[in-house]
């Protein structure tokens, strides 16, 4: 059971209490781009064993979407954020390197 | 506008107390913390303090509770939202906002008791040991959306109108004589 703490309204919510929203840190590729590009930006996820970075909405609670990174193995949660980060703080980077020295980015 | 409650009053006395109260007046506001304004069209509207994060401010019979970053719950008698919204127009004219009347949509249910944590703890995932003096809480109860909070006699706790017979019979299922936690 995975709990997450909403950066929003601070509740620790457990798993039930949010809805899932997939990868996080996704580039749109829409009109205009390629039939490659936007095949991977539709289909093409990452799927790791390790350091994932996904969305997540509080559903039950303040409704608000926020990002969270998490390891896929062990259900260990590094950290969640606001959503409207562009990329995951620099201190979460960090404090993820500095536990899965292995780590090659959220990119 | 219906002025009957959702479920007429239903209730239910196991080792705790349900009641289905209401009609209560209530208006939901969406703005941004920090909107020019919006702590004197609260203070109109019920006479509390914009709440902080996740807590509710009561005054007798009216309350403001902090819903979501950028959405609060007004409580108030049934007959006085309209004017309480005449009192937000005026204190956020020419503002971003939305304030609507949202009594109708909602059923509202006292849990008292001693044990009145418990019928709750059996239905929704929160720590109620943790649970914060006027705290409140928006979570689920089994498979609804609800929102709580806690006084000296026991829970005050908000669901929509259109589940207010599942809620009243989790609520009685939860509190039935020897179902008690220990």
């Amino acid at each position: 059971m995975l709990i997450l703490e909403c950066p929003y309204c601070g509740v620790k919510a457990e798993e039930t209490e949010l809805s899932p929203g997939y990868e996080a840190h996704l580039k749109r590729f829409g009109p205009g781009s390629s039939d490659t590009e936007f095949e991977d930006y539709m289909f093409a996820r990452k799927n790791p064993k390790g350091v994932h970075f996904e969305r997540w909405r509080h559903v039950y609670g303040c409704g608000k979407w926020f990002l969270a990174a998490r390891c896929t193995a062990t259900l260990e949660v590094f950290g969640t954020y606001p959503a409207q980060s562009a990329e995951p703080p620099a201190d979460l980077q960090a404090k993820i390197k500095a536990k899965r020295p292995d780590w090659k980015g959220y990119k | 506008m219906s002025e009957v409650s959702a479920l007429n009053h239903a209730k239910f006395d196991g080792f705790a107390s349900i009641r289905e109260i209401g009609p209560l007046g209530m208006i939901t506001l969406r703005a941004k913390p920090d909107l020019p304004g919006l702590a004197e069209a609260i203070r109109a509207a019920v006479g509390t303090e914009v709440p902080a994060t996740r807590r509710i401010v009561t005054n007798g019979d009216k309350a403001a509770g902090w819903m979501s970053p950028d959405e609060y719950l007004l409580i108030l008698p049934y007959g006085e939202t309209g004017a309480a919204l005449a009192a937000i127009a005026a204190a956020l004219k020419g503002q971003h906002y939305l304030a609507e009347t949202v009594s109708d949509a909602r059923a509202v249910f006292r849990i008292e008791g001693a044990k009145a944590d418990q019928v709750l703890a059996k239905l929704s995932p929160v720590d109620f040991a943790r649970l914060e003096p006027n705290e409140l809480r928006r979570t689920r109860a089994a498979q609804v959306a609800a929102a709580f909070w806690k006084d000296e006699a026991g829970y005050t706790l908000v669901c929509f109108r259109s589940v207010a017979s599942y809620m009243m019979g989790l609520l009685t299922h939860s509190a039935q004589n020897g179902s008690e936690l220990v």
